[in-house]
């Protein structure tokens, strides 16, 4: 039904190019704010970094400036069943990092300690208060950073939930046509497609993750992302028992891995080096000597997962920016041009979020939590961090 | 010079062929096999202590058996043999391969896969009772185990599998109550010209079908099943209905299910061979030469695990592959061996077409399954939870469907319900099989220990 857009409309207030988390929440959001909106995805919604993911709805351990955001997204999730009658598995089983050096620990204190202003409340527990709060993990704990409302959900579920929610609210959500042109017209953007025509619109955003680039390159906004793939795994389903998602507090690349249960027994884990990412194929090969890799520090973490065995595997394409923050907000030079990309492996948790701000931007021009930081202008002028 | 070792996985009749093969033109292959003992499935050996006679294990196939195991042991000096040894995944042109939590990176020139073939399963409500087995594992218990399933099972599915296996517990002294095949008398006669290329494997077959008779065994066609019955969390019977449609029933305490095979082709994908959907055996294979090269130029194919060929074709095929290997890096080969295999190998494949049509796999039956039938045991996933991928949820596509409600994303990795589960999922949709594709590889092709590690 959704592949035939011969029925749609060919023009909107708003054309959002891109249906990942970022492009199905803003329709969505849109759609409350009364705009009419065309979503025009070249494969299926959700089906992209944001089908693939962790899973991880952690605020801890982010940018500061990006707490706001994170909590505003934090609040929505809880709120899911309301918003788009379903919910996604959101569990908010608490989230911890865990830290084995002295140095680890040190930096857990101060983050704990810099988030307060914004909101996030953390608890610290060390030795044996961690050991007796959190006994899977292993004896040589040395701090736990415990943040209790954050959690986990289903990635393959939210981001194709808030596509049908959408379509749903009067969103014209179309799968299966690619953008492969992007150009203005006077007062309207005019959006080519693969074989499924034209469409305009006075307003567009760009949310096509980690193949964002060349689109805002064609508006003059210049900037470079890196693709990549993180490596994900699962286990067979074990009793329920673990709670928080945990992750390994290290500047260690090799040790930054991270894992979740599912309340049907699976635990889901990933982190450690990332592979490189192919935009023309659009995959990101998983190599199975990153999971290999993984598994001493996921011991480390919680020893009795090495009884486990792992059953799957996989990795999805993730774009990255030199200063590991996203691009969000209008475009620094053209009107009516915004921009939701570039996430840095850490979107999924912020995906409602920036669906809701993104939607309120475009709508009223103003947010309700503040995306300076994120604004593409960051990369231009002398002192551009990029190129 | 390209001096990186040859591998060969699977020491079935594939494997096992190829192997010799090699090593008659002087190389030194690498041969991994899961199995503790070389044999494959079919001519699967015994653990170490039981020790029936071939014929006994083997049937009217004993020679075959043991020349195989012979011609096995001969070669033994020359490769490096792994048994019990499992190539899970492939990283950049390195082969993982793992023994327990060892696992081994083995880098190769080319590799000849020879994985061979799983039961192909169509679910059925109590498919999932204890006391229901697969026919291959219902033989397995026999071959190795020298156990039965049960005092008195039933055979239930199609192919030839079907009636060798239920011959095979006759024989073993534990008569079949019922042998019920879902392929009609029609469809057996439209494959019989096409059969008939084999003459001796048909005989075979008419002969097992006349000593089931002949013992009283009930013989049932174009039946569909209805029901497993559950009596006290063990198997209790069985019911299914004629062409008619009049329900009929069996009490038994076991049952064994099979619809035909599925290749096993999982390293072919992450190896990124090219597959295309095979109308003959209604599911996607790789894509190979007459000589089992695949789109990728290091990668041969030969078995069960390319093309369902049963296990003579499978030796054919093994053989074919080495030679393909040994020419294309310019090894003599002599064309007359060449044209014999391939002839051979042409045989079995208008016997694979005539058993295609005599024994087809019952697509319909996808269509008419009840929603609450479990498709996906290792998720618990009914077949009502895939028509709602299907519909509410929009899923044009297997991998689609499994992100969605999961089937297939258990231990099996969809190697038992995969194929069923696609079936299910185009009838919702009301396209044909081929449109909803099959379900992606990923490593480990199977289960793979948290505490692995690399070994030299
Ligand atoms: C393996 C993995 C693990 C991760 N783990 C976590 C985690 O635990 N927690 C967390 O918060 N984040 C995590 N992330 C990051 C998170 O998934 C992303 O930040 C987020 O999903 C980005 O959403 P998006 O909508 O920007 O991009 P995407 O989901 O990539 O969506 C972009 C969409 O644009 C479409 N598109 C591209 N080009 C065109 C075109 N020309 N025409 C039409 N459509 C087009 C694509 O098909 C795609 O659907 C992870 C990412 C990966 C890959």
């Amino acid at each position: 039904m959704s592949r035939a857009p011969s029925a749609a409309p060919r023009r909107a207030d708003v054309v959002i190019v891109g249906g990942g988390f970022m492009g199905a929440a803003t329709a969505f959001f849109l759609r409350r704010h009364g705009l009419s909106v065309i979503l025009l995805e070249r494969d299926l919604i959700g089906q992209a970094a944001s089908g693939v993911n962790f899973g991880n709805v952690r605020r801890q351990g982010r940018f500061l400036p990006q707490l706001p955001l994170s909590n505003l997204s934090r609040d929505l999730w809880g709120r899911l069943p309301e918003l788009i009658g379903e919910d996604a598995e959101f569990l908010p089983s608490g989230h911890i990092r865990v830290a084995f050096t002295e140095d680890n620990a040190a930096r857990l204190e101060r983050y704990a300690a810099d988030c307060r202003p914004y909101g996030l409340e953390l608890e610290l527990l060390s030795g044996n208060a961690a050991r007796a709060r959190f006994p899977m993990l292993a004896p040589d704990v040395h701090t736990v950073s415990f943040s209790p409302a954050d959690g986990h959900a289903n990635p393959r579920l939210a981001a194709p939930a808030f596509g049908r929610a959408a379509r749903r609210a009067g969103a014209h959500v179309l799968e299966e046509t690619e953008v492969t042109g992007i150009g203005k017209d006077g007062e309207d953007f005019v959006i080519e497609t693969r074989g499924q025509g034209v469409f305009r619109a006075p307003l567009l955003q760009i949310s096509t993750g980690a193949w964002a680039q060349a689109m805002a390159a064609t508006f003059g906004d210049h900037l470079r992302l890196i693709p990549r793939g993180p490596q994900m795994g699962v286990t067979e389903p074990v009793p329920y028992r673990i709670g928080p998602v945990i992750g390994f507090a290290s500047d260690v690349t090799e040790e930054g891995v991270y894992l979740r249960q599912v309340a049907r027994g699976n635990i889901v884990f990933g982190g450690g080096r990332r592979t490189d990412a192919n935009l023309v194929t659009k995959r990101a090969p998983l190599d199975p000597l990153n999971t290999i890799r993984q598994m001493p520090h996921l011991a480390r973490l919680l020893p009795d997962i090495a009884r486990l065995r792992v059953i799957r595997t996989w990795s999805g394409v993730e774009a990255y920016l030199d200063d590991d923050i996203p691009v969000m907000g209008p475009s620094a030079g053209v009107a009516g041009l915004f921009y939701a990309f570039g996430f840095c492996g850490h979107g999924f948790q912020l995906g409602p979020g920036v669906g809701h701000v993104m939607a309120e931007l475009i709508a009223t021009g103003k947010t309700s939590v503040p995306i300076d930081a994120f604004h593409i202008g960051r990369f231009r002028g002398p002192d551009r961090p990029n190129v | 010079m390209d001096d990186r070792p040859v591998i060969v996985v699977g020491a079935g009749p594939a494997g096992t062929r190829a192997a010799q093969r090699l090593v008659r033109a002087g190389l030194r292959p690498i041969v991994l096999d899961e199995n503790d003992r070389q044999g494959g499935q079919i001519y699967r050996r015994q653990p170490p202590g039981f020790t029936r006679p071939a014929a006994r294990l083997y049937g009217t196939e004993a020679g075959k058996a043991t020349a195989l195991h012979r011609d096995f042991e001969a070669i033994l000096p020359d490769i490096d043999y792994r048994p019990g040894t499992t190539a899970w995944g492939v990283s950049g042109d390195v082969l993982l391969a793992s023994r327990g939590s060892a696992v081994s990176e083995l880098s190769f020139s080319a590799v000849i896969i020879a994985s061979g073939a799983t039961d192909r399963i169509m679910p059925c409500p109590g498919w999932t009772i204890p006391g229901v087995f697969s026919l291959g594992g219902a033989q397995i218990a026999l071959k190795a185990q020298a156990c039965a399933i049960g005092a008195r099972p039933v055979f239930m599915g199609t192919g030839p599998l079907l009636y060798l296996v239920a011959w095979q517990y006759l024989k073993a002294g534990v008569p079949p109550v019922a042998v019920l095949d879902t392929s009609s008398y029609a469809d057996r006669l439209r494959g019989l010209r096409q059969m008939a290329a084999r003459p001796r494997v048909l005989a075979n077959g008419l002969r097992y079908l006349a000593d089931l008779r002949r013992a009283g065994v009930m013989l049932r066609t174009a039946i569909r099943p209805e029901r497993i019955e559950d009596d006290g969390g063990t198997v209790g019977g069985i019911a299914w209905r004629t062409a008619r449609g009049t329900l009929q029933r069996a009490a038994c305490d076991a049952v064994g299910v099979g619809y035909g095979l599925r290749s096993e082709s999982q390293l072919a994908d992450l190896l990124k061979c090219d597959f295309a959907f095979d109308s003959v055996s209604a599911q996607w294979a790789p894509v190979i030469d007459g000589f089992g090269r695949t789109s990728n130029r290091q990668v041969y194919l030969a078995g069960d695990g390319a093309v369902l060929r049963g296990a003579d074709g499978a030796e054919a095929a093994g053989t074919l592959a080495a030679c393909a290997l040994l020419l294309d890096r310019d090894h003599p080969v002599a064309t007359a061996e060449i044209a014999a295999l391939q002839q051979r190998v042409a045989v079995m494949d208008r016997f694979r077409q005539g058993l295609g049509r005599a024994f087809p796999w019952p697509a319909h039956l996808a269509g008419a399954l009840l929603d609450e039938t479990i498709v996906c045991r290792c998720e618990n996933i009914t077949a009502g939870e895939i028509r709602h991928a299907a519909q509410a949820l929009d899923a044009p596509d297997i991998n689609r469907a499994k992100a969605l409600v999961r089937p297939g994303m258990g231990r099996c990795q969809g190697r038992m319900c995969g194929l069923a589960a696609a079936e299910i999922l185009a009838h919702a949709r009301g396209v044909p099989a081929e449109q909803v594709g099959r379900i992606r590889t990923a490593a480990p092709v199977k289960p793979l220990p948290l505490d692995s590690r690399i070994v030299p």
